[in-house]
């Protein structure tokens, strides 16, 4: 069926903008225009599906299928809801207290916080179109493995000291969400808003990124990214790491860019690491936790993920190296 | 009519306000919409996720911008 992409691409870029193919324009135009409508078309029918299933599980019922349970199934349920549930980066706050305030322990929460921006619809769909399932399934994998062990260590070290000590004190009645006992109809309606509110949001990214893509695949030769990143040099997933820590974006406008990296050379681990530091470590983020955690949490934090990345990084490159 | 919208003031806080000022102007409703943007507010509210609409202090929306059928519903209370 994906051949379908391929076709128009052919036909918009030989027959209707008369490029000659084989050319660096001709290429990256070819490009661009199979790798957006795939992607749009493949964002908005997934979002859809996964909007449906979604519409059942919010973080207020996380927050009650979590209460109460003992610390390790509690680690691996939140990872794993996380993955389930996105919410708005403004919501951080608000629910950060609801979880303490309902008892769950601190390493609970952060394993939510962590795999919940990791792990998303939106990442999982570009990640298998870009990627390949293999890589895919490695990757969600990672992310909730990862958020597990943040919480774990959390509680290990007892970082309850780091919170701000006003959040223990504050009561809040059970947070209500009006919409969880509605029917069927509303569900579709959901997911139909979701997806149109989704594309709405990351248009402007997938268009960048795939320019991005379209413009390193066509013009940048190989050998360029095998003498830089490449898996002869090691200080390429440090590297990659740190240089996500300031991109601030969302999976949308990287994943393609990583689906031209890997084509040209660039190992599977380095592409993964950088993908989650842009994904995980976001400085605005960071600002709005600030509120509820001491500055040393929040080093801590991205101190964690910035090894947790370099190592996924480096044993991802040997594992799929060969 | 008093609408409270509850959100830090993320892009979709605004859309929120945006929305159901823009069919209560279509609907004739007069509506006089309050801000809390303070997150220990919003807690206290008994609210967890943002944006989130109240009416005489009864959560009807959390989560999310709300579709347009849910304004007109509470509109045409």
């Amino acid at each position: 069926m994906l051949e379908l992409f391929t076709n128009f691409a052919d036909w918009t870029a030989y027959s209707l903008f008369s490029l000659e193919k084989g050319t660096k324009l001709a290429d990256a135009v070819h490009f661009f225009i199979e790798d957006t409508t795939k992607i749009f078309l493949l964002l908005a029918l997934m979002i859809y599906i996964i909007g449906f299933g979604r519409s059942f599980v919010s973080p207020e019922k996380v927050r009650v299928w979590l209460t109460g349970k003992s610390r390790f199934t509690g680690y691996v349920l939140a990872a794993l809801l996380g993955a389930l549930t996105p919410f708005c980066s403004c919501s951080s706050v608000p629910l950060f207290i609801a979880f303490l305030s309902a008892g769950i322990p601190l390493g609970v929460t952060m394993a939510f916080l962590i795999t919940s921006p990791l792990v998303n619809e939106v990442a999982v769909v570009l990640l298998g179109e870009a990627l390949g399932w293999k890589f895919t399934f490695a990757y969600v994998g990672t992310g909730i493995g990862l958020g597990i062990m943040g919480g774990f260590i959390t509680d290990a070290l007892k970082l309850n000291k780091w919170v701000e000590p006003y959040v223990w004190d504050i009561k809040m009645p059970a947070p209500q969400n009006a919409d969880e006992a509605r029917g069927w109809g509303w569900r579709e309606k959901y997911a139909r808003s979701e997806a149109i509110d989704i594309i709405k949001r990351v248009w402007l990214y997938v268009l960048i990124g795939v320019g991005l893509g379209a413009g390193l695949h066509g013009y940048v030769p190989q050998e360029w990214f095998l003498e830089h990143a490449g898996a002869d040099n090691l200080f390429a997933v440090p590297l990659a790491v740190l240089m996500g820590i300031p991109l601030y974006s969302n999976a949308t406008g990287i994943i393609p860019v990583a689906e031209v990296l890997l084509n040209k050379g660039v190992p599977v681990g380095t592409i993964l690491a950088f993908i989650m530091s842009i994904v995980a470590i976001s400085l605005p983020e960071l600002l709005i936790l600030r509120k509820v955690l001491k500055p040393q949490m929040l080093i801590f934090f991205v101190v964690f993920l910035f090894l947790a990345f370099i190592g996924v990084g480096y044993s991802f490159n040997i594992i799929f190296g060969g | 009519m008093d609408i409270t919208v509850l959100g830090k003031g993320c892009s979709r806080c605004g859309s929120t306000i945006q929305r159901i000022e823009r069919e209560a102007a279509e609907l004739g409703v007069p509506v006089h919409i309050t801000k809390i943007t303070d997150e220990i507010e919003i807690i206290k509210n008994g609210i967890m996720t943002t944006p989130a609409v109240m009416i005489d202090g009864k959560i009807v929306h959390s989560g999310g911008i709300p579709s347009i059928e849910d304004v007109h519903t509470w509109l045409n209370k």
